[in-house]
C-alpha cells in the first residue's frame, strides 16, 4: 500500500516540476510572502527578532496560493482523461487520494521551506525564539495541508479548474476570517459565550495564531488533522461520483 | 476457466440504458471484435469491465477474480487501452512506462527489462525520451498499448485501438494483437468491419446496449444478402443475352448491373450457391466472360441489417 502511494506521490511531484508551474509558483510565493513582512508587516518598525510579521500573513498567502496547485488536483486528470486510467490500475482509491495529496503537501512544504532566508535574516539582526518559529513552520504546514484538503475535495467536484480555485477560496476566507476579530465582533454582541467560542475554533486562523505563540497544542493539532482526514474522505467519494464526466 | 467472463451487465444512467443484459466469455487464443454503431454501449461495457465504472447490475470475472468483489486482484490480471489512449501529457514515455510498471509490481533491474521489452515490442524506441505531449496520434496510441501490455497480462482489453491511426499505423497495431493472440484473451471494440475481418476470431454485434449477433466474421458475412451472390466481369455488348440465359436458373433473386455495363453482380435467392450453375452457363453458352468472383458476404450489409431500429429482434448468442 505505502508503495503504491509513494509511487503516485512521486509521480505527482515530478509533474509540477516539469512544467514552469512549479517555479512560478515558487517565486511568487517568495515575493508575496517578502513583499508581505517587510512592507506590510511592518518587519521594522517592529523592531523584533521574530517572524510574527511573517507568519502573521500565511492565512491569507495560502487563500490565493494556494488552491492554484489544488485545482488541478483531479480536475485535470479527468479533463485528460487519465483519470480512466489511473483507476483501472490496480490501486486503492486510498492510494489514488493520498498519493496526489502527499504530493501536493510535500510540494508546498517546498515552498514553505524556501522561505528560509526570512529565518537566516532574523538569526543573524538579533536573537529569535527558534522554537517558537520552528513550531510556527510546523503549524503553517499544517495548516496548507488543512487547505490543501479542502481545494483537493473541491477539485474533484468540479470539472472546471476555475470553479476549483475560487470556491475553495470563498471557503477558505470564510474559514479564516471567522477567527478574525471582526467577524467574532459581529458574535460578541448578542450571541451566548458559546456559540462565539465555537466560531472561533472552527476557524483556521484562531488554530493558527495560536501556533505561531510557540505552542503546539494538542487541539490545534487535532484540528488540521481532522480537516485533512475529514475532505480527502469527502475528495475519495467525490472521485467516484465524478470520475465518469 | 474462462479467461473473461461477462455476466449479465447492465448499467442505466436514469432513464438512458446504456447496457442491457450483455453476457459473453472469451477464451484463451481468442480475439472477440465488440462491434458497434457509436453509442451503442462499447466503451460503457469496457468501463464496467475495467472496473472504472460500476455496473447497475451484473459483474465481469477476470481469470477468476470479479471486478465487483476483488477489484485489485481482477486488475492485476488484465491490460486496459482506454479510448483516446489518454497518457499524462507532461510525462516523457521512458517516465510514464516505468511508472506503470512500478505500478505494476516490477522494480530496479526487472522494471526496466519489462519497459525495453515493450519499448521493442512496440517500436517506441525512436520516442522514447520524448515527452507525450510531442508525440503524435499513432505513437500516442502505441504508448498506450504498451501500458497496457507492459505485465503481460493474460486478458487485454483495448477501446477502439486503431482509431485515427493511417493504414500503415493500424497495420503494425493489429500486427501486434497477432503476435500475442495465442497466448491471450483479447477483446476490441471498433466500428471498423475491416478490422473484424481483419483481426478477429469472433465478433460480438451491440447496439443500444445489447447483443444482437455472436459468431465468426464469416458466420456472420454469410448473413448477407451478398453471400454467394457471383459477380461477373463482361462484354457490355453481352449483357441482353446473358440476362436471358440466367432467367433460366431458379435461384437467382436479382441481376444489378455494374461498371456501366461492363459487370453484372447476381445475387441469390435465399444465399443458395449458384456460382456453379452460372459458371457451366457462362462456359456453355460463351459468354466470354472476363472475371468470375463468388462473394463471401459483406459485414457493412450485415451490420447495418442488424443494428438499425428497423432490424430483426436480438438474436441467441
Amino acid at each position: 500500500m505505502i508503495n503504491n502511494t509513494l509511487y503516485i506521490c512521486r509521480r505527482e511531484l515530478a509533474g509540477y516540476f516539469a512544467t514552469p508551474l512549479a517555479y512560478v509558483f515558487i517565486v511568487i510565493f517568495l515575493v508575496l510572502a517578502g513583499v508581505l513582512t517587510f512592507f506590510v508587516g511592518d518587519f521594522f518598525e517592529r523592531g523584533q527578532a521574530d517572524l510574527q510579521s511573517f507568519f502573521t500573513f500565511h492565512p491569507w498567502l495560502y487563500l490565493v496560493l494556494i488552491p492554484t496547485v489544488s485545482m488541478r488536483l483531479w480536475a485535470e486528470e479527468r479533463k485528460s482523461g487519465t483519470i480512466e486510467l489511473f483507476l483501472t490500475l490496480p490501486i486503492r482509491q486510498s492510494e489514488a487520494v493520498l498519493g496526489k495529496f502527499l504530493a501536493a503537501w510535500i510540494f508546498v512544504g517546498i515552498a514553505l521551506a524556501l522561505t528560509f532566508p526570512f529565518w537566516l535574516t532574523v538569526l543573524f539582526l538579533g536573537n529569535p525564539d527558534n522554537g517558537v518559529i520552528l513550531a510556527s513552520y510546523i503549524g503553517s504546514w499544517l495548516m496548507a495541508g488543512a487547505i490543501l484538503a479542502i481545494g483537493a475535495a473541491l477539485s474533484a467536484a468540479t470539472k472546471n479548474q476555475i470553479i476549483a480555485f475560487v470556491v475553495t477560496a470563498a471557503l477558505v476566507f470564510v474559514l479564516t476570517a471567522a477567527g478574525t476579530q471582526t467577524v467574532l465582533g459581529l458574535f460578541q454582541g448578542w450571541a451566548p459565550e458559546s456559540l462565539t467560542h465555537a466560531v472561533a475554533n472552527a476557524s483556521l486562523f484562531g488554530h493558527f495564531t495560536a501556533i505561531t505563540r510557540g505552542v503546539l497544542d494538542l487541539r490545534d493539532l487535532f484540528y488540521f488533522v481532522s480537516i485533512m482526514a475529514a475532505f480527502l474522505a469527502a475528495t475519495a467519494v467525490l472521485v467516484d461520483l465524478t470520475k465518469a464526466e | 476457466m474462462e479467461m473473461l467472463e461477462i455476466r449479465n451487465l447492465y448499467k442505466n444512467f436514469g432513464p438512458l440504458v446504456a447496457v442491457d443484459d450483455v453476457s459473453f466469455t472469451v477464451s484463451r487464443g481468442e480475439v472477440l471484435g465488440f462491434l458497434g454503431p457509436n453509442g451503442a454501449g462499447k466503451s460503457t461495457t469496457m468501463k464496467m469491465i475495467t472496473g472504472f465504472l460500476a455496473p447497475t447490475a451484473g459483474t465481469a470475472v477476470i481469470c477468476g477474480a470479479d471486478i465487483r468483489e476483488r477489484p485489485l486482484a481482477a486488475k492485476r490480471q488484465f491490460g486496459y487501452l482506454p479510448e483516446g489512449a489518454p497518457a499524462y501529457p507532461d510525462m516523457t514515455v521512458a517516465d510514464f512506462l516505468r511508472f506503470v510498471a512500478h505500478i505494476r509490481g516490477f522494480r530496479g533491474k526487472d522494471a526496466q527489462a519489462r519497459i525495453d521489452g515493450i519499448v521493442s515490442l512496440v517500436h517506441l524506441d525512436e520516442v522514447y525520451q520524448q515527452r507525450i505531449e510531442t508525440l503524435s496520434k499513432g505513437f500516442r496510441r502505441r504508448v498506450g498499448v504498451a501500458q497496457a501490455l507492459i505485465h503481460d497480462p493474460p486478458v487485454v482489453i483495448l477501446d477502439e485501438p486503431t482509431d485515427g491511426l493511417d493504414p500503415n499505423q493500424k497495420y503494425e497495431m493489429r500486427s501486434i494483437l497477432a503476435s500475442m493472440q495465442a497466448e491471450k484473451a483479447i477483446i476490441i471494440s471498433t466500428h471498423l468491419l475491416e478490422e473484424v475481418e481483419a483481426v478477429c476470431s469472433r465478433a460480438i454485434i451491440i447496439a443500444r446496449g445489447r447483443i444482437l449477433a455472436d459468431a465468426t466474421p464469416s458466420e456472420l458475412a454469410a448473413r448477407s444478402r451478398f453471400h454467394n451472390a457471383v459477380r461477373l466481369d463482361i462484354d457490355p455488348a453481352n449483357e441482353n443475352r446473358i440476362r436471358s440465359d440466367l432467367a433460366a436458373l431458379p435461384d437467382i433473386a436479382v441481376i444489378e448491373t455494374l461498371d456501366e455495363g461492363r459487370g453484372l453482380l447476381i445475387i441469390a435467392r435465399d444465399n443458395k450457391p449458384i456460382a456453379g450453375d452460372i459458371a457451366d452457363l457462362a462456359e456453355g453458352r460463351e459468354w466470354h466472360i472476363g472475371g468470375f468472383t463468388v462473394e463471401r458476404g459483406r459485414l457493412d450489409d450485415v451490420f447495418r441489417a442488424i443494428t438499425t431500429p428497423h432490424g430483426p429482434e436480438p438474436a441467441a448468442a
